[in-house]
């Protein structure tokens, strides 16, 4: 991959001050991605959600964030006002959250919910909103979307709300969507549709997605490349198709603490951390993988 | 252990009536470590609720023991079957140091010796003395649901439900949680029910496991079975495939699980 | 001495208790210390507490028998001997003051002895038992809740006869349909949790769950609308007096003592303005502090 990454983080640190000492969330993370799939694991307190959230500025305002370099398409994120980073969220950059239930106006149905979106983009009449629309739950694969478009979001499951968050983020053609374990709270089949769809996205619009996980064996079969987080830290960036095959310590440890479908019934092996993991020397640069 | 036969149970009338589980028959034996596996909404922690008493309009029998459960739960029963839950944040009492939290059932049942038995069990889930008088924030999700199976053995009882013990929890502190619930099944000779989603936490788990999709066993396999994936029922094949990993050659094939309000 | 002080510090901040007193003592600890970073609730406090050491020194604090006339000396004005003025019949207005808060407290504390608890008990009963028995409670409830409060004790005084105890009763009889309303609620939302199911699987009884496990958690909201009503309360009581219904002549009741004074508002104006700032002052009080512990009791932060 020669061509200019899509997105590039160098030395993120993140501070969040606390009455009983700062909080660093995250130390010295640096990556970079082009169109692809790049899962981000750890687990909670990791900072892989914090890391997502600082690249679109969406951490609380006393929160302290500083990288030497971070850059979408060339340009510098740096030192966007909020003005200007919101007119990036809107159309360059797109997040799903874990539960759609609370990023959906309870009183509105779904279908002017996404109306509205793409007229904040567009300036389209209302007929042609609501065609966009209809297609666009069509792409992300809900059956009937006429009938989808007159429901309201407690009248959606979970696999299909996620759905629509996606539907709506997709509006303004994103080149970058950022999913913060979107599919964490679905059942196990309606996970993988989700993926798929998302999946397409990446190999059919050429998108780039950050996909934020605790699920080890999910982000190995489902991302391109994988960052491993903890502590704040980046222990390991790898091919998502070697993780398994992962000489780290910490890798290996959470590996081998998952129970297996076709494993035995003796003790899992507990994860030994070390302290180690949380000096400089542990962290890792993303040269290895570009 | 556990017997259960027809148990229907049906929530809300007219429009919204919804038959929530429909004729499920279950046969646990003494000792062993029985899996409900299924997806949401498929009714799995609705048995439990129903063998707990915590609904109690089912129809059907259950029995614990060889006696037949009615409306009522006695104070025997609760020394006889426990329950470990999902939300380790949302089972304590946020309130109680986990000293009082562990004393209450004590209490209750008027065994007396409350402080020993506070401490052994202590000792047993791993947490120690130096935990038992901090409150449940000041605790991580790990050893609140230690403190959960402690309240569940205090009782000493011979049947553990397990709801979703591990699912709230990370991937290294399971491992922690799940040797835990092992160990004081062999130290015990306990009869475990453990309802998950995780087919890997089941087999991993479990000597026998049963499959419900909308309210009904589908299937019922052995762990040699499932390690092996030979199923007989086409739900069971699904789910098996997509709990092992992001494949999107077979996803297509997924035949869609969704309730009827959204069937188009 | 400092080192001393350290060692509290660190023994009441500890993560491990050794006991549960220790727990308790130091939630309570971080309690305090949330408390007094808002200023206004402190200086609150600091009102309610004076206000509490008045009540009790309340005859060496006062220079003059409050009840006792004296017709050379009428309608006097601010002096160094009569700090507040003398009244129409010449007691000494600062005297009578003093001796009020005494009326006051005792108004407030009966009525919070006796409302808070009626209202917690209707309250969690019928949110933890819902059906007929939540129904007729509540039912109950929406009638004491439709008429306004003010009449409600109006009629109750004039049903039982004028009297500082019988207002008590009415202004408790009045007060007790929103904290049962605001317990009922508090306990729909807790009777549904984990915490609650699993108690219920220990052979619990409801009597066990509802006092040892619902209530605790429904204080909190509990004492603060009851902080926060402590004003209405003093107003509502003032303004029985004011009326005549409450306290009587002549005892030194704030609201009774603004009402004798409305006839001379013009020419004499320290004998409503002196009682009608002590009750403006204390409701304020009672406001700011009870501002105060919402902050530090919030059940809704504690989640966090």
């Amino acid at each position: 991959m020669t061509q200019i990454p899509l997105l590039t983080v160098e030395n993120l640190n993140v501070t969040f001050p606390s009455p009983k000492g700062d909080v660093q969330a995250v130390r010295q993370v640096s990556f970079s991605m082009s169109n692809e799939k790049l899962g981000i694991v750890g687990e909670s307190g990791s900072g892989k959600s914090v890391t997502g959230r600082s690249v679109l500025k969406l951490l609380p305002s006393y929160a302290d964030v500083a990288a030497d370099r971070m850059e979408f398409k060339g340009q510098d994120l740096r030192n966007r006002s909020e003005k200007e980073m919101r007119q990036i969220r809107g159309e360059e950059i797109s997040m799903v959250m874990q539960d759609p239930k609370y990023s959906l106006n309870p009183v509105r149905t779904v279908g002017r919910q996404i109306d509205e979106a793409y007229c904040t983009h567009r300036k389209v009449s209302r007929k042609e909103a609501k065609e966009r629309t209809l297609e666009m739950l069509d792409a992300v694969k809900i059956r009937n979307p006429k009938r989808v478009y007159n429901l309201y979001p407690h009248e959606v499951s979970g696999g299909m709300g996620q759905r629509i968050m996606i539907a709506m983020m997709l509006i303004p053609e994103p080149s970058l969507m950022i999913a913060d374990e979107p599919t964490s709270a679905l059942d196990v089949t309606v996970q993988m549709q989700v993926l798929a769809i998302l999946d397409d996205l990446v190999t059919q619009r050429g998108m780039g997605l950050i996909f934020i996980s605790h699920d080890l064996e999910l982000v190995a079969s489902f991302c391109d490349r994988v960052i491993i987080m903890y502590g704040g830290r980046v222990m390991e960036i790898c091919e998502a198709r070697n993780l398994k095959a992962s000489s780290h310590p910490y890798t290996r440890g959470l590996l081998n603490c998952l129970p297996k479908i076709n494993g035995s019934d003796e003790y899992l092996p507990i994860l030994e951390r070390d302290e180690a993991w949380h000096s400089d020397q542990f962290s890792v640069s993303d040269r290895s993988a570009q | 252990m556990i017997a259960i036969e027809h148990l229907n149970i049906v929530f809300g009338q007219g429009a919204n009536r919804s038959h929530a589980l429909k004729g499920v028959d279950l046969e646990i034996a003494a000792g062993e470590s029985f899996g409900l596996v299924g997806e949401s909404g498929s009714g799995k922690s609705t048995v439990l609720n129903c063998i707990t008493g915590l609904l109690s309009h089912w129809t059907g029998r259950i029995s614990i023991d060889g006696t037949d459960l009615s409306g009522q739960r006695d104070k025997a029963f609760y020394r006889k079957v426990q329950m470990v839950f999902q939300d380790p944040y949302g089972s304590l009492h946020p309130r109680h140091t986990v000293d009082k939290t562990l004393k209450e059932p004590v209490l209750i049942h008027g065994l007396g010796d409350a402080n020993a038995r506070v401490e052994r069990v202590l000792d047993e889930v791993g947490l120690g003395n130096r935990f038992r008088f901090r409150y449940p924030h000041q605790l991580s999700g790990g050893q609140r649901q230690r403190v959960a199976v402690a309240r569940a053995l205090i009782l000493e009882p011979s049947v553990l439900l397990l709801d979703e013990p591990t699912s709230a929890l990370d991937v290294s502190i399971q491992a922690e949680v799940l040797n835990l619930l092992q160990r004081v099944r062999k130290e015990r000779n306990l009869t475990f029910l453990l309802v998950s989603h995780d087919l890997a936490v089941v087999s991993h788990m479990c000597s026998r496991v049963a499959v419900m999709n909308r309210g009904e066993i589908v299937e019922q396999v052995n762990r040699n079975q499932l390690q092996a994936g030979t199923f007989s029922d086409r739900y069971t094949t699904q789910l098996f495939k997509a709990s092992k990993g992001y494949d999107r050659s077979v996803i297509n094939g997924f035949v869609d699980h969704f309730t009827r309000s959204e069937e188009a | 001495m400092l080192l001393l002080r350290n060692q509290w510090k660190t023994w009441l901040l500890t993560d491990t208790p050794q006991s549960s007193s220790q727990a308790y003592v130091g939630r309570i600890y971080i309690g305090i210390l949330e408390f007094s970073k808002n200023h206004l609730a402190v200086l609150g406090l600091a009102i309610i507490l004076s206000l509490i050491l008045v009540a009790i020194f309340a005859p060496w604090i006062a220079p003059y028998d409050p009840v006792e006339t004296n017709l050379a000396n009428r309608l006097q004005p601010l002096s160094g001997k009569h700090f507040f003025g003398t009244d129409e019949v010449g007691r000494d207005i600062f005297s009578r003051i003093i001796h009020g808060s005494r009326l006051t407290l005792y108004v407030i504390g009966l009525v919070a002895i006796i409302a808070a608890p009626v209202g917690i008990i209707v309250g969690t009963v019928s949110g933890y038992f819902g059906g007929i028995v939540d129904t007729v409670l509540m039912r109950i409830t929406d009638i004491f809740l439709a008429f306004p409060k003010l009449i409600l004790a109006l009629a109750f005084v004039a049903a039982l006869g004028p009297g500082i105890e019988n207002a008590i009763i009415a202004i408790s009889i009045t007060s007790w349909p929103p904290y049962a309303r605001i317990a009922r609620a508090e306990t729909l939302t807790i009777r549904g949790r984990d915490f609650i199911n699993a108690i219920k699987l220990q052979g619990a009884n409801p009597l066990r769950i509802i006092a040892g496990h619902i209530m605790p958690l429904c204080m909190s909201s509990l004492i603060i609308r009851v902080t926060l009503d402590m004003a209405g309360i003093i107003l509502t009581a003032a303004g029985l007096g004011f009326l005549g219904l409450g306290a009587q002549p002549p005892s030194p009741e704030w609201g009774a003592m603004t009402s004798a004074g409305r006839a001379f508002i013009l020419d004499h104006w320290w004998l409503i303005t002196m009682p009608g700032s002590a009750i403006f002052i204390v409701s304020l009080a009672f406001n700011l502090f009870g501002d105060g512990l919402r902050e530090v009791l919030d059940p809704k932060r504690e989640q966090a």
